[in-house]
């Protein structure tokens, strides 16, 4: 079906609802390089006019990926609620974006919405959407998980510990995972990515994050970001696994690219439960995603990447994860091309995945071939605070030396702390006060030599 | 208060890892001189992004090396259209296409292409000592090559087209790598068998992180020789070939035959 709107004396005609999502969608280099941007200014806010009229029951009926060759699609059609969806099954998407920001679209009120909105729904939306929509809208959305501690509660904000090095070495990860505990981080989880991926060396690190958690009674988890059916083996060995790591995308194509499909996922779920590692909770599962994965696996589908973005968190969803990220600013430049670029995309999948009722974190970050510098890292942590992001990284100095590439730091988190009041997971919070790390007000407490944890540190050192 | 906030005292660790930390802090912030000090890494970062590639002079370093070179671009005119696309990277320029196919080739063994890649730097620091280090190997095991292709925003791809318009049986890629905040002058081979447009990375070996601090010239040379001679013997690169080359080494260091 096309879809037309007229500005002026100019026509503007929309092939099918893929186009006009493509169109409307706010300028990225991605969508260029796929050659499905709108062509001008006048074009992009001719979509967002037309889009803003069509009835959000449309997305039910005419998907965007082929629902006979796509398993995504077919998950998110099958898998629809239509009672939750009927408070606003009347609406247009604009009529949707006005509804979202009034009173009536309170935190109780979304969460009873999210299972009956499609991933397309809540992408369209954003389209329509200013930067401060996406901040408003988010932070009403409460997600809540739970494994070893309590992630996503009103006024906390957490940290994932990610304390990488580049060839794996136990002392070296050992020193930076015990340099972010002093520095207050690590609720949401202590994630190392491997420059390995032989199953010894993964073996030895969950290990080491393992004796780490359980030696000093830690309330949180460990995760080891590497494929799925490697975690899987791991712990068919006895591998003492807390939360499955995988990436995933938005279409089954870019789910093959990643060597993985929902069966395999399930598998990795499963399987990561009925160890029962977790103590409050049995949320298992950690995703990354990122706008650009699917074209960047050619199984786009001429769809643009902030639709399909919004898609992965539909995948996500299904398997009640303790988290999901979306590492924003790592693909390059030829996907989101500069700071502005990096900064909406953060503020659209964040309000896509809470909306959608998963715990959104987002990897704050850049390479050093995109046009972007700290400073707007800066901004776009700030904003997301603002929002309510659910977490964010924590790595020594911004600087990962693994993956080659800035994110935000441990310090970045202690200022958004002083910024917003921003709280811990409660369970985390107590315990750094217990260990004399932070004071009663969860202010750093001054550095000594002497504490316990740099004891294991220095074993590991010996 | 002291003008300095001290660093934490854990800093013992830090020998442990590059990483950066027991940084100190003032309040919540980092101390200036840590500002100041990431500031410059992501400077050096960005101007090895940026900088432009001087391939004349990197050409003219290759022939004194007592290679020929062959000068080309890619089909990206310029850095920021090389940023946004890299499809355009990864094929020659028209008048490049039309240099490397007017040549009548007789069949070689080995291409080289110097690329610029995302780290101008990396090539100006890397190339022509990582040259000189392969250039005895190649002589020892008699294999033929085509001048030097000196590859202005060219990505990794660009050197199958060039292999196949020089009729080489492999082509080995030399390429300034994504720039990291400490390790901004980084070069990554690529090597890649029966070059023609088209393949994917998966049937290309790569070594990477070749600089005096990672990969020294030495053995990153050692490491190509052995993997492209076993590439010749298997008739394959990429995921099947695995680099067992380590296993050579005598006490850690390269032996003076490929055996």
């Amino acid at each position: 079906m096309t879809y037309v709107h007229q500005v002026g004396s100019r026509r503007y005609a929309f092939a099918d609802l893929k186009d006009l999502m493509a169109k409307a969608t706010p300028p990225r280099s991605g969508d260029m390089l796929a050659g499905i941007a709108a062509a001008t200014a006048e074009e992009n806010v001719a979509a967002k006019m037309a889009l803003a009229e069509v009835p959000l029951k449309t997305f039910l009926t005419q998907v965007l990926v082929p629902y006979e060759t796509d398993e995504v699609t077919r998950l998110i059609i099958d898998g629809h609620d239509q009672a939750a969806f009927a408070p606003v099954s009347a609406f247009t998407v604009g009529d949707f974006r006005d509804w979202l920001l009034s009173d009536a679209a309170d935190g109780p009120a979304l969460a009873r919405l999210a299972p009956g909105l499609t991933p397309e729904m809540v992408a369209a939306v954003s389209k329509l959407m200013r930067n401060q929509d996406l901040i408003l809208v988010a932070k009403k959305c409460r997600v809540v998980t739970r494994f070893r501690n309590t992630i996503g509660l009103p006024g906390t904000l957490a940290v994932r510990l990610q304390p990488n090095h580049p060839t794996d070495d136990p002392a070296g990860i050992s020193a930076a995972m015990l340099d972010g505990l002093l520095y207050g981080c690590g609720d949401a989880v202590i994630g190392i990515n491997p420059a390995s991926d032989s199953l010894p060396v993964l073996d030895k690190l969950i290990k080491l994050t393992a004796e780490v958690i359980e030696r000093f009674e830690i309330p949180t988890q460990s995760c080891i970001l590497t494929h799925v059916t490697s975690s899987i083996e791991l712990m068919n060995r006895g591998a003492p696994v807390d939360l499955v790591f995988q990436s995933i995308a938005g279409t089954e194509g870019a789910n093959r690219s990643f060597g993985i499909d929902l069966a395999v996922l399930k598998e990795g779920t499963d399987a990561a439960r009925s160890l029962k590692r977790g103590t409050v909770g049995q949320n298992a599962m950690y995703f990354e995603t990122g706008q650009g994965s699917a074209l960047s696996a050619d199984a786009h589908h001429g769809v643009d990447q902030q639709t399909l973005e919004a898609r992965a968190y539909g995948v996500a969803r299904v398997f009640e994860p303790l988290l999901v990220n979306t590492v924003v600013g790592f693909i390059g430049p030829e996907y989101l091309y500069d700071g502005k670029q990096i900064i909406r995309a953060g503020l659209e999948d964040h309000f896509c995945g809470k909306l959608l009722g998963v715990p959104l974190g987002v990897d704050v970050c850049y390479t050093n071939h995109a046009e972007a510098d700290q400073d707007d890292m800066d901004t776009l942590l700030t904003l997301l605070a603002a929002a309510g992001v659910t977490y964010i990284m924590g790595i020594p100095g911004a600087d990962d030396v693994m993956l080659n590439y800035q994110s935000t730091s441990f310090h970045d988190a202690l200022y958004v702390r002083e910024v917003f009041g921003a709280k811990r997971a409660p369970e985390f919070e107590a315990w750094l006060e217990r260990m004399a790390i932070t004071g009663a007000d969860g202010r750093l407490l001054p550095s000594s030599g002497a504490h316990p944890l740099l004891g294991f540190a220095k074993e590991r050192a010996a | 208060m002291s003008a300095h906030p001290p660093r934490d005292p854990w800093s013992g660790l830090a020998r442990h890892t590059p990483a950066r930390i027991a940084l100190g802090r003032t309040g919540a912030s980092l101390p200036t001189e840590e500002v100041l000090k990431f500031a410059l890494a992501h400077a050096q970062a960005r101007d090895a992004v940026h900088t432009p590639f001087d391939a004349a002079a990197t050409a003219e370093q290759v022939r004194g090396l007592g290679f020929e070179t062959l000068e080309v671009a890619s089909a990206a005119p310029a850095r920021d259209t090389y940023l946004r696309r890299p499809d355009l990277g990864r094929k020659l320029g028209e008048e490049s296409r039309a240099l490397l196919g007017a040549r009548s080739a007789p069949a070689v063994d080995l291409a080289l292409v110097v690329a610029d890649g995302l780290s101008s730097a990396a090539v100006h620091a890397q190339a022509v000592p990582f040259l000189a280090a392969l250039k005895p190997w190649i002589a020892q095991e008699g294999w033929t090559t085509p001048p030097v292709v000196i590859a202005r925003e060219a990505r990794v791809a660009l050197g199958d087209e060039a292999g196949a318009l020089l009729n080489a049986r492999a082509v080995l890629v030399m390429i300034g790598e994504r720039p990291g905040l400490s390790s901004p002058d980084s070069l990554g081979l690529y090597l890649t068998l029966g070059p023609r447009v088209g393949l994917s990375d998966a049937v290309r070996n790569c070594i990477s992180n070749v600089r005096a601090e990672g990969l020294s010239h030495a053995a990153a040379a050692f490491k190509l020789a052995w993997l492209l001679k076993e590439a010749f013997r298997r008739g394959l690169t990429g995921v099947d070939l695995k680099d067992e080359s380590d296993d050579f080494l005598v006490e850690g260091k390269p032996p003076l035959r490929l055996g």
